[in-house]
């Protein structure tokens, strides 16, 4: 076995982040356009209140955070019923390292969104509602195709965030090989071991790898999209 | 279509209290800024809510509708072309949403409005004047019962204003809906309005066809000393054979334009603002002026300055002057009275002539 070899234990943490990140930043992307719109663009009752909300996860500790994940979706948290019935079990389990990841990144990305939108002129929206196009049609022909550049930008910095998250990942879902060990996880459980130092460059690798990769692709897809 | 509105609202310190009748034609709004113009359209379209009254299209109400819901077609002071798609997408996305589909066919407005050069290109390589039509074909082609401009040609110089009304006067020429048009500008309203309702401080104050309500004294302060003048309209005729003027007909008499170049049998009009005629009692003699004309004093009304305004008919067309009080003691002008009128022929705006 030479240095470079990877034990099935890497690849499985390495296969679960690139899962837990793409997934969280999927699920994230469309609510998070969603918040950042009505963020953006309508004045209401808890407008305040769902900005400060949005942004908590950045400010606080993120074992904070976790914390407070597991007190909400643990087995005797507050949803733990509801997801019983459900037949979803969220701590422990990779799905709720996913969980973990988009509400870590959640903020992030609906900063970026939010910027993107505050730079479209309402009144191209305006003129689009004259012209007969109803809200939602005017979010999906005109609105839209102007942020996406800062939709994209948003779920780079999600998916970034997500590969690299760890505080709140340990707390709610601990760090178990082969189900929620992340590459994040997986070097500070191999750090805990002396003699370690190849498996940890390995991992180290890895996650290098991805998160270049990951900016290559969205450079390519943001220049695809300036040539359109 | 009809367009008839009877609207309240109330913005923080101003208040809008706005009737208008308008039938098929352009009907302008004029009046001073702040007066309330833009907010009373931009309430016809739906952009401004009204705290009561009505606004139909063709009888049927619209307050209270979506604006998408109400085939309100709506120029504003920018162009506000979407600027991630091109001149004819901007096109085609206005004829896809008018929901009533059957509106214009692209090629006609495109031809109307002379836009095939720009189809490919994007807002950004646009000048001032050619986004400006573009949202004028855009507003066209989605259909509307109704079309509002605000002040579209504000954000033009002169002589880009010149190269645009053209295109606007064919636009009323033939559609059939309803056109409010916003300006200050009294010259374009010369040119353009069949109707006119003039608005100060939130209400509307005056309205009726643009020949009554220019030639009426009463309308002078709303209008303006400046603004003041008639609107007559005429048909032009051969050059004159000896001197090679041209000449226009009109209900009264004939006047002789030098400055003037459309072809004859062309339907025009020209204002002639109060303020360029020149009142005599006696025929005058020896004066360079090409156009003299005999008419009876119908109308007079003093304003808050030294100047009165004389209304008076040529035939069955009315005219109106601006002189001082004195020269109206002094002449003792009076209801009923002869007058000779004096227009300098080099007094017609050249801005002001046309089809």
């Amino acid at each position: 076995m030479s240095w470079y070899t990877l034990s099935p234990v890497e690849i499985q943490a390495f296969t679960l982040s690139l899962w837990v990140a793409t997934v969280s930043v999927v699920f994230s992307l469309p609510i998070a356009t969603g918040v950042a719109f009505l963020l953006a663009r309508r004045r209401f009752w808890g407008h305040g209140l769902l900005n400060a909300l949005v942004h908590l996860p950045l400010v606080l500790p993120p074992v904070v955070t976790g914390y407070l994940l597991l007190v909400a979706f643990g087995r005797r948290g507050i949803f733990g019923p509801v997801l019983e019935v459900l037949g979803l079990q969220l701590a422990f389990t990779s799905a709720g390292a996913a969980l973990a990841a988009a509400v870590m990144a959640f903020p992030l990305i609906v900063r970026a969104i939010r910027l993107a939108l505050e730079a479209v002129d309402p009144k191209l929206e305006e003129a689009a509602n004259t012209l007969g196009a109803s809200p939602l049609r005017v979010f999906g022909f005109v609105t839209l195709p102007l942020i996406l550049p800062g939709v994209l930008a948003g779920a780079v910095v999600g998916f970034a965030k997500a590969l690299g998250e760890f505080g709140a990942t340990i707390t709610f879902v601990s760090n178990i090989p082969g189900e929620t060990q992340t590459i994040a996880s997986a070097i500070y459980a191999l750090l805990q071991v002396p003699g370690q130092e190849a498996a940890v460059g390995r991992m180290i690798g890895l996650s290098v790898l991805l998160s270049v990769g990951a900016l290559l692709l969205s450079e390519i897809l943001a220049r695809r999209m300036v040539r359109k | 279509m009809t367009v008839e509105l009877n609207i309240q609202l109330q913005r923080d310190e101003f208040f809008l209290d706005a009737y208008l009748s308008a039938p098929a034609g352009v009907t302008v709004i004029f009046g001073p800024s702040g007066s309330g113009k833009t907010t009373l359209l931009r309430a016809v379209a739906g952009l401004e809510r009204v705290d009561s009254g009505y606004i139909s299209i063709d009888k049927a109400n619209i307050v209270g509708q979506a604006p998408y819901k109400r085939a309100v077609g709506y120029v504003f002071q920018e162009p506000r072309l979407f600027p991630h798609i091109t001149v004819l997408k901007n096109l085609k996305f206005a004829q896809k949403m008018g929901r009533m589909g059957g509106g214009q066919d692209v090629d006609e407005v495109i031809d109307l409005l002379e836009l095939r050069p720009l189809l490919s290109r994007y807002s950004a390589a646009l000048s001032g004047g050619e986004a400006q039509r573009v949202a004028l074909g855009r507003a066209l082609l989605s259909a509307p019962k109704c079309l509002c401009l605000d002040e579209p040609l504000s954000a033009l110089d002169h002589a880009l204003k010149q190269r645009i009304l053209p295109y606007l006067e064919r636009l009323r020429n033939q559609t059939k809906i309803p056109i409010l048009y916003v300006t200050h500008d009294a010259s374009e309203m010369a040119r353009l309005a069949d109707h006119i309702v003039l608005m100060q401080a939130g209400r509307s104050v005056l309205s009726g066809s643009a020949t009554k309500v220019l030639a009426d004294p009463a309308a002078v302060p709303f209008l303006g000393v400046r603004a003041a003048g008639t609107v007559i309209s005429g048909c032009i005729m051969p050059p004159d054979p000896i001197t090679g003027l041209a000449i226009m007909s009109f209900a009264g008499g004939q006047l002789i334009l030098p400055e003037l170049s459309q072809p004859a049998g062309r339907e025009v009009r020209i204002r002639i603002a109060a303020q360029d005629i020149i009142l005599a009692t006696e025929m005058p003699k020896g004066l360079s002026a090409l156009n003299i004309f005999h008419g009876v004093i119908t109308d007079m009304h003093q304003g808050q300055g030294p100047g009165v305004m004389v209304q008076f008919r040529v035939g069955q067309t009315l005219f109106l002057a601006r002189i001082t009080q004195y020269s109206a003691g002094k002449m003792g002008l009076a209801l009923g009275k002869t007058v000779f009128a004096i227009v300098k022929a080099s007094a017609f705006d050249p801005a002001g002539i046309g089809t």
